[in-house]
């Protein structure tokens, strides 16, 4: 068994293909993803629709285009000056104070700024509303951190286009998804389907090795590979990009291991249906990596998506397995909250090893 | 014909995939330490009987014991009897000689100074001792045959299955190669082989020739060549499948 596995790195190792996907793929695909992103909110154009044109929005507005992150491109004068500007597509957001802001903040302590953003573009949207209200609570405390009575300014937001948008720290979660469901299954239905094509299946069938051990053998370090792989996007995600871990590592660690040995199983079925590499490399492309990065959430918005395209969603273990990370990750929530879809990826991963085992048997007989 | 002790025993082994008859009623006995050869053209059941034999595969009806085990009950007691060569010479092309030796002994059980022992015999042997760290697929066709026959033999199984061993080589390596058969089967391990090279089967002690399913014929060379008029096992074929 020990044999087994160190043969199995040596495969690994000596091809510098797979060395490539496995430790080429996450950084690049992260620094990737996490640059693209990142990149988009420097100069981001706004335009802003003053009611009040009192000290105070000015303020707000100067500090908001100070920023470095927002330029104002125009100024409006009437709400129908808005879906105008945002049709003509030069800016992402308008901010909007309502009449009578310093006066109203005077009074009642209280006044109102929305922020009106362009979600046709989810992710720089959320961005972007999370950036400009940070800089308003920013404002509010330094302003009025000495009065006694707590004053607030509401910034209210509103995505435009696409109301029910999600979350945007999205590629860290979703980078761990496609790396782990490419390293895991693509890469063990390759190999295996290679020992097929080279005949040393038949071999090995033929020791007194149990089929058990020959799968175990041959997962065994995909399964430590793929760990650490999610360890070394966690860390990107952490020193490049500043993604803390709000919730238990401990926690993210054991539902990417679950995913993982999901992944895996899933793997082990494409190459008990394929007979060469090119046919389990094509299955795990197009029915693993094609819907885990469309169809889980990654990248299209699952509620943006038509009805039927929601439904198939749900059979997606990545979909599952992306809400956790994000949960455990951005809202540090614990098992209590994820055990639904954690029970989801555990139900996937023993139907899979039910089905493989099940086909493996018939290829035996 | 001398009576040898038997080691494989086939009475009425039939496997029938649905409606399809791949082994239909096969008899047939091997002796200790014999070259069997298992001969007929593609599709005519061959591997399918053979994976029978190594426990692979379970057959629909009839009784059969290998190494003096049953092929239904017994089939891991078997495993560890039996060695087997695919026709695809089975090596890892990414692993050099000696990881390929240390794997297969590793999957057989032996201790690595077995290991050892049993690599630098076989090596010194083919004279491939100075290749031992080299990898396989930079080795030439021939050379992987004679590796992957050894790899097969290496735990010292009491029957080798030999699947079509010398498909592609050229025929001095052919001629080697029966060389080695020759020297093994002396050694006391029987030898099972598929081959569709007639002349091949001139070096078998006894053959069994298949046609759709069913043993036709199943003799010496000398007295199928007799018993059928011609001068080659070619010819013997020949006549056996037109009849079929």
């Amino acid at each position: 068994m020990r044999g087994f596995v160190i043969k199995e790195f040596f495969h690994i190792f000596r091809d510098y293909r797979s060395m490539l996907i496995l430790f080429g793929m996450p950084v690049v695909q992260v620094l990737l993803f996490g640059f693209a992103i990142t990149n988009e909110i420097n100069d981001a154009e706004i335009a802003v629709l003053d009611y009040s044109k009192d000290n105070i929005t000015q303020e707000i507005t100067n500090k908001i285009t100070s920023s470095g992150y927002f330029i104002l491109n125009k100024n409006l004068e009437h709400e129908g000056q808005v879906a105008e500007e945002f049709r003509k597509g030069n800016i992402k957001e308008v901010i909007v104070f309502e009449d009578n802001f310093a006066k109203k903040l005077e009074k009642n302590h209280s006044a109102q700024i929305q922020i009106l953003s362009d979600a046709s573009d989810p992710n720089t949207a959320n961005l972007l509303t999370s950036y400009t209200s940070g800089i308003i609570r920013n404002y509010q405390q330094q302003k009025f951190s000495e009065f006694s009575l707590p004053v607030e300014i509401k910034p209210e937001s509103i995505m435009l286009y696409n109301p029910e948008l999600k979350s945007v720290f999205m590629f860290v979660p979703g980078t761990i998804t496609i790396i782990l469901m490419l390293v895991s299954a693509m890469m063990t239905s390759i190999s295996i389907a290679k020992e097929k094509e080279m005949g040393t299946m038949e071999v090995l069938l033929v020791s007194p090795l149990k089929p058990w051990q020959i799968i175990v053998g041959k997962v065994m370090p995909y399964v430590l590979l793929s760990f650490v792989n999610a360890i070394t996007i966690l860390l990107m995600g952490f020193f490049v990009f500043g993604m803390p871990v709000q919730g238990s590592v401990i926690l993210l660690l054991l539902e990417s291991l679950l995913f993982i040995v999901m992944a895996l199983s899933l793997g082990i079925y494409i190459s008990t249906v394929s007979s060469s590499q090119q046919i389990a490399m094509l299955l795990s492309m197009f029915a693993l990596m094609l819907p885990t990065i469309l169809l889980s959430g990654f990248i299209f918005p699952i509620e943006n998506m038509p009805e039927i395209l929601q439904w198939i969603s749900h059979l997606m273990p990545s979909k599952w397995f992306i809400i956790i990370v994000k949960d455990i990750m951005l809202k540090g929530v614990g098992i209590l909250y994820v055990w639904k879809e954690t029970l989801i990826i555990i139900l996937m991963t023993v139907f899979f090893i039910f089905l493989s085992v099940k086909k493996f048997k018939i290829r035996l007989e | 014909m001398e009576q040898r002790e038997s080691i494989i025993e086939a009475i009425n082994l039939t496997k029938k995939f649905g409606n399809f008859v791949a082994n239909d009623n096969l008899n047939f006995m091997v002796g200790k330490g014999e070259i069997f050869g298992f001969l007929g053209a593609n599709g005519a059941g061959k591997t399918t009987a053979i994976k029978i034999l190594c426990g692979l595969s379970r057959p629909t009806s009839g009784n059969i014991t290998v190494a003096g085990f049953d092929v239904y009950t017994e089939r891991e007691k078997i495993k560890k009897n039996i060695g087997y060569m695919s026709q695809k010479f089975s090596l890892y092309e990414d692993l050099t000689v000696f990881e390929n030796f240390r794997f297969y002994g590793g999957i057989y059980g032996l201790s690595k100074k077995e290991i050892r022992e049993r690599t630098n015999y076989f090596l010194d042997k083919l004279g491939l001792m100075e290749y031992k760290d080299k990898v396989i697929n930079e080795l030439p066709l021939g050379w992987k045959q004679k590796l992957a026959f050894s790899l097969a033999i290496l735990h010292k199984p009491r029957i080798v299955f030999l699947d079509e061993p010398t498909g592609g080589v050229d025929p001095i390596t052919r001629r080697q190669f029966w060389d080695m058969i020759y020297e093994v089967a002396n050694d006391g391990i029987t030898v099972f082989v598929t081959t569709h090279y007639m002349d091949e089967a001139e070096y078998c002690g006894r053959v069994s020739i298949m046609v759709d399913g069913r043993i036709e014929a199943l003799d010496t060379p000398e007295t199928l060549k007799n018993k059928y008029e011609v001068d080659s096992m070619d010819g013997v074929f020949l006549k056996l499948a037109r009849k079929g």
